[in-house]
């Protein structure tokens, strides 16, 4: 189940879309609920289908054609960085090498401790400012210099 | 920043971006003209033929024909849709529209709604840009508190209104009818086309669907008529457009200029090629452009007609710089490894070709690629293309056939030799974390 919160916030996305497209805001609901409970259980996409009156299915198909949801327990922070050619010319691949190599890990595997993930992730429509990356999907930490990462690790606590 | 640029114009970063600013810089003046003066749809429709917009997301479509699609007499629901879902490598200008500049996108679209009968729009915007949909969202509600948005608009009787809808990472709803199906609350798989989304587009109504910088140029045209705009440009490509620079540049960044302008003098405005390195290649318009070597570039102006003729596509205007110390086949992985993660599955051709793309390309790299391979990477190529429903087959089969034809040298040295044309350490040093 989601709170009481949450479901206020779906209410609201409910709000943008006619009264016979409940199904509309499923995309937001997901986020919503993804927010809430850090990852989308089966458990938590079945409360969403319940709740917009949609087969669980066909709210799992959503969750897993778009890549920013989670359909596993990621680490405390998941840092996504963007590698694609134009932030790669810039320092993209080499910011995620410096990652690999301060958190230990390959991309898409979580430290021992729990506390990050590390995502290789496609163009975030920033590529001016590589290198890019982001911080649990929805905070975009842009021009990262070895120092700024190495700042950002500590602000999140490693 | 040129002195016709009137889409970032007065902008002060992440300060001006509010209703009040807007209105100072003379914001929301082309709606009350149409609203004061009671301008006709059809009017508003034949100024923006006379200006020569063409769509900014990447087809260059021109916008007032599209406008004209849609039906007049339809009984029901009609829907104006912006494309903010910006996600070809290499695009970030309707990221800074959104963020420094959102209320020229609103009146921009409250204007479509006016002129093509729609009493709703969407904004879809890019899921990894979500601290710019919440600015978007802050922009619509001021809006609507000023009664510029919703029921009988500024006391006429016209009704819009405009909500956002956001992403959640998929390249694919850049794809029009995928945009369509993801506000739908589906996975994003693009739609046989026709019908188009003039006659069959959001929950099966009438739908025109243009891109955030297209929208963004509305009232311009609207308060300066369509022959200013259009002589901001050039003929067939009116007014000025924004140019993100990214790649080998000392200054990265966003460019207003108008349409016709010499690549070199963009080229300088983004602080020429990094290092004092020299220019080897260039993505004009996006990813899915050809890409285009230093010599034809230098020699191009930046409009649709122009590029086109050189062989490319000026497509969404992300200018992708790469000097000599870009491994042409190191670039071009990294791009069939995008195309293959980013197919929605739906088409076998795109499906299966992009991998077979990525594969081959990765072996080169890798050196074990075998001497047939070159030519199996323009047959797959060839098979991919215009064999899907939509053009990200296309967009995945262009970048390969581009590169191999202006670069196969490269591609035959890495398959000969198993290592790189370009030294590694020259690489290094040529993309190296940059932060200019």
């Amino acid at each position: 189940m989601l709170s009481t919160e949450s479901f206020k916030k779906i209410d609201q996305e409910l709000e943008k879309y006619p009264v016979d497209q409940k199904q509309s805001a499923v995309m937001a609901a997901l986020r919503i609920a993804q927010q809430e409970k850090d990852w989308l259980s089966d458990e938590t996409i079945e409360a969403v289908a319940n709740y917009l009156g949609m087969p669980p299915i066909a709210v799992f198909e959503v969750a897993s054609f778009y890549n920013m949801y989670d359909l596993q327990a990621p680490g405390r922070y998941k840092l996504t960085v963007c590698t694609n050619l134009p932030c790669a010319l810039s320092g993209g691949a080499v910011a995620g090498k410096y990652l690999k190599q301060k958190l230990g890990i390959e991309y898409n595997q979580t430290t021992a401790d729990g506390q990050f993930t590390l995502k290789e992730g496609e163009c975030m429509g920033a590529c001016g400012d590589a290198p890019v990356m982001l911080v649990n999907n929805h905070r975009m930490c842009c021009k990262m210099t070895e120092a700024q990462i190495d700042q950002l690790l500590v602000e999140l606590g490693k | 920043m040129s002195d016709k640029a009137y889409l970032l114009t007065g902008l002060n970063g992440d300060k001006t971006w509010g209703l009040a600013d807007y209105i100072k810089r003379g914001g929301y003046e082309a709606l009350k003209k149409i609203l004061r003066e009671q301008i006709t749809p059809d009017a508003i429709i034949a100024e923006l033929k006379k200006s020569a917009l063409r769509g900014r997301g990447g087809a260059g479509f021109p916008t007032g024909l599209k406008w004209s699609f849609m039906p007049r007499q339809f009984p029901g629901a009609k829907y104006v849709c912006c494309n903010s879902d910006e996600g070809e490598p290499g695009t970030f200008k309707d990221r800074d529209l959104l963020r420094f500049n959102p209320h020229i996108v609103i009146e921009g679209m409250i204007i479509a709604g006016y002129a093509m009968g729609c009493e709703r729009g969407y904004n879809y915007i890019h899921g990894e840009i979500f601290e710019i949909y919440e600015r978007f969202e802050a922009a619509l509600a001021e809006a609507r508190e000023a009664g510029l948005l919703g029921k009988n608009i500024l006391g006429s009787n016209f009704s819009f209104e405009l909500f956002a809808h956001h992403g959640y990472g998929a390249y694919i709803c850049g794809e029009e009818t995928a945009l369509l199906e993801s506000i739908e609350g589906k996975k994003g798989q693009p739609r046989f086309k026709p019908p188009f989304p003039a006659s069959y587009g959001l929950y099966g109504k009438p739908t025109t669907i243009n891109n955030t910088e297209t929208f963004a140029s509305v009232p311009y045209i609207i308060l300066n008529g369509g022959e200013a705009f259009l002589n901001l440009g050039k003929p067939n490509n009116g007014g000025t457009k924004l140019f993100s620079v990214s790649g080998h540049v000392e200054r990265p960044g966003n460019y207003e200029v108008p349409l016709g302008t010499p690549f070199p003098e963009l080229l300088e405005m983004a602080g020429g090629v990094r290092g004092g390195r020299k220019l080897k290649a260039v993505i004009p318009g996006g990813s899915s452009a050809p890409v285009l070597p230093a010599s034809i570039i230098m020699d191009s102006t930046l409009d649709y007609d122009c590029i086109a003729k050189a062989g490319s596509m000026l497509g969404s205007g992300a200018v992708i710089v790469m000097d000599e110390s870009t491994c042409m086949v190191k670039a071009l992985e990294r791009l069939s490894f995008f195309y293959h993660e980013e197919s929605c599955g739906q088409c076998t051709p795109c499906r299966e070709g992009t991998g077979w793309l990525y594969r081959v390309i990765h072996r080169i790299e890798h050196g074990q690629g075998r001497q047939e391979d070159i030519d199996l990477l323009d047959s797959v190529s060839e098979n991919i293309m215009g064999r899907t429903i939509c053009a990200l087959g296309d967009a995945a089969a262009m970048p390969v056939k581009s590169f191999i034809k202006h670069f196969r040298d490269e591609f035959q040295y890495h398959i000969d030799n198993k290592r790189c044309l370009v030294p590694l350490e020259l690489q290094r040093e040529g993309s190296k974390i940059y932060v200019g």
